[in-house]
């Protein structure tokens, strides 16, 4: 907030008669959106109780405090460390490929021409389609008895390739679907923060005949960078907790081929009915978000000032 | 800057072509594919043109399914009308709460409003299901399992900071000085809100709105944990439908369109906000 709007707002409450009504409106205002954090904040203190407790829904009477038990426990648990290692395969790979794919689609539609703003629009379409769905739409075309995709890569000699069912390619198909869904994520922001971009350096590197790499690397890539930090952290905080793709393809199978650590804690609750080992799985994912998000909060934050002029 | 060579064009001509292809196949792949008998999707190899059938959409609309065991009731409709009351309750309500707190937020610096905006912000980037679990287990001991309103109020975890911190952005951008004049001509702060700051904040209000119907219409894992069938919305209702067997796969097809083309056609009509709704505000279009 500007100066000019904290004397203002100061300004606001000191008139010749003072009213304690303004100095309670924003309590007021915010107590909606408050009670709601509230409602968010009582269920996550729950949940940190529970990863403390022994506690499954089938044997209520062994229920007890554990302290870091159900973590300790992780620790020597290989189903634990694969879905860790998963989680962070999926996400690493879906990042890098959608913000390559993304960069590249943004530099290739970079003049706003009528053409490259349709291309740009229709490429939106994948990313408000409903992972979930989109999940099932691929399913429908990796089927192995009438999917186009199978199909098509039997025309290149490529026969009895199965896609999501056989644990080889079962990361591959999944990572594919995000692939298709999030792209255009990073491709619309950094479109729109190519197009920001102040006109001058290019301008000044053409007339003196700079090649074209050394404008991409020393120009265009350094003035982007907040926006290339800010749609990748939005990516991989989004990314590391996968469910809905994974879930509806194919529910972490086949085997625990792609127990991400959200299907892993559903499952944890609804199969094994075990809560406390879920919220303490859920409660890890957590820290790691948390971390991630602190440092995407900042960056997020100067480009927001940057955006509405605050700067 | 600009690759004027022919090698140059022609290389971004395929380029964009391969982009253009690999995003927009599947969707035309599975809207030709609601138009197909289940005889002409499992031809090979698959034809392009085909003598189109409105058999699927019929089906889904009676809810009578026909399958090679004989019909089956599945009520899509009602998925779909559940899509529609709660995305639609879940914005209003955000939008009830949200404004005024935006507001709040925008013109007044007080210590709890920014807590209250982070803390919002950060669940944002927190595991739904961590919220998610213990609050079913709250539901059941409520009695609010399985209900309209236990499920629009946990949308409000993805419409509520969504809308307000785009909308926080839009009061921001308003000067405050029309306001004061206008408190000075003699109107109430409440006057002020609902004739100045509302109005011109609206494009945002709009595209905040929008966007937050959207993202609740998406929204898989919030009803698949907190709604049973006859509540669910249409992509839980959709993932039901293929596991039950023996469905015709153009009738998930059908389903599937039919799941997706609101969204669609409302991103299509929003899509001048989507960049500043899809970065909560920080990167404009």
């Amino acid at each position: 907030m500007s100066m000019v709007q904290l004397l203002q707002t100061n300004a606001q409450a000191a008139p010749a008669k003072p009213r304690p009504r303004v100095r309670l409106l924003p309590y007021l205002l915010s107590l909606p959106a408050l009670l709601v954090c509230v409602a968010i904040l009582v269920p996550f203190v729950t949940a940190a109780v529970y990863s403390l407790q022994r506690y499954r829904l089938n044997l209520p009477y062994l229920r007890g405090f554990i302290g870091a038990g159900n973590y300790i426990d992780f620790l020597s648990d290989p189903a634990f460390w694969n879905t860790f290692r998963i989680s962070i395969t999926y996400t690493a790979v879906t990042v890098v490929l959608e913000l390559l794919l993304g960069l590249g689609i943004a530099l290739l539609l970079r003049r706003p021409t009528r053409f490259h703003n349709a291309v740009s629009i229709m490429l939106l379409l994948p990313l408000m389609t409903a992972p979930a769905i989109a999940a099932l739409m691929w399913k429908l075309m990796t089927n192995p008895s009438f999917g186009i995709l199978s199909y098509l890569v039997g025309l290149f000699g490529v026969t009895d390739f199965k896609w999501a069912s056989d644990p080889s390619s079962a990361l591959f198909t999944v990572v594919l679907v995000d692939v298709w869904v999030y792209t255009p994520f990073i491709m619309i922001l950094l479109l729109a923060g190519l197009r920001s971009l102040p006109r001058q350096p290019f301008e000044a590197a053409a007339l003196d005949g700079v090649p074209a790499s050394f404008v991409f690397f020393r120009i265009t890539l350094p003035m982007l960078a907040p926006y290339i930090i800010t749609a990748s952290l939005f990516r991989l905080l989004d990314s590391i907790q996968q469910f809905d793709i994974i879930y509806a393809m194919t529910q972490g199978g086949p085997g625990d081929r792609l127990m991400v650590f959200q299907v892993q804690a559903y499952l944890e609750f609804f199969q094994y009915t075990n809560v406390g080992r879920s919220a303490a799985l859920l409660m890890i994912l957590w820290l790691i978000t948390n971390i991630l998000s602190n440092i995407f909060i900042k960056n997020w934050l100067q480009l927001r000032a940057r955006a509405h002029g605050h700067a | 800057m600009e690759h004027s060579s022919l090698a140059g064009r022609i290389f971004r001509g395929v380029a964009l072509t391969l982009i253009l292809i690999f995003f927009m196949f599947p969707i035309v792949w599975i809207f030709l594919m609601s138009f197909q008998t289940n005889e002409q999707i499992l031809r090979i190899p698959p034809r392009i043109l085909f003598e189109p059938t409105f058999a699927n959409y019929e089906a889904l609309i009676s809810g009578q399914l026909r399958t090679a065991a004989g019909n089956l009731q599945i009520s899509f409709m009602r998925n779909l009308f559940n899509s529609v009351v709660l995305s639609s309750a879940a914005v209003l309500l955000a939008l009830l709460l949200g404004v005024p707190a935006a507001y709040a937020f925008a013109r007044f610096k007080f210590r709890l409003g920014e807590s209250i905006a982070f803390t919002l912000l950060s669940f944002r980037f927190a595991p739904p299901l961590l919220v998610l679990l213990p609050l079913s287990l709250y539901y059941q001991e409520l009695g609010l399992n399985d209900t309209y309103f236990g499920i629009v109020w946990v949308y409000q975890l993805i419409a509520l900071p969504l809308i307000l911190w785009i909308v926080r952005g839009y009061f921001e951008d308003i000067s405050p000085d029309i306001e004061h004049a206008y408190r000075l001509a003699g109107h109430s702060w409440r006057e002020a809100f609902t004739r100045i700051a509302v109005p011109l904040a609206g494009p945002g209000i709009a595209a905040a709105g929008l966007l937050s119907f959207i993202f609740c219409w998406n929204n898989f894992v919030f009803a698949l944990i907190l709604a049973s069938a006859d509540k669910q919305p249409v992509t839980v209702g959709a993932l039901a439908f293929v596991t039950a067997s023996g469905i015709q796969y153009g009738q998930i097809a059908a389903a599937i369109v039919l799941s997706v083309t609101p969204t669609l056609l409302l991103a299509l009509y929003a899509q001048r906000y989507l960049v500043e709704g899809l970065s909560l505000g920080a990167v404009k279009g």
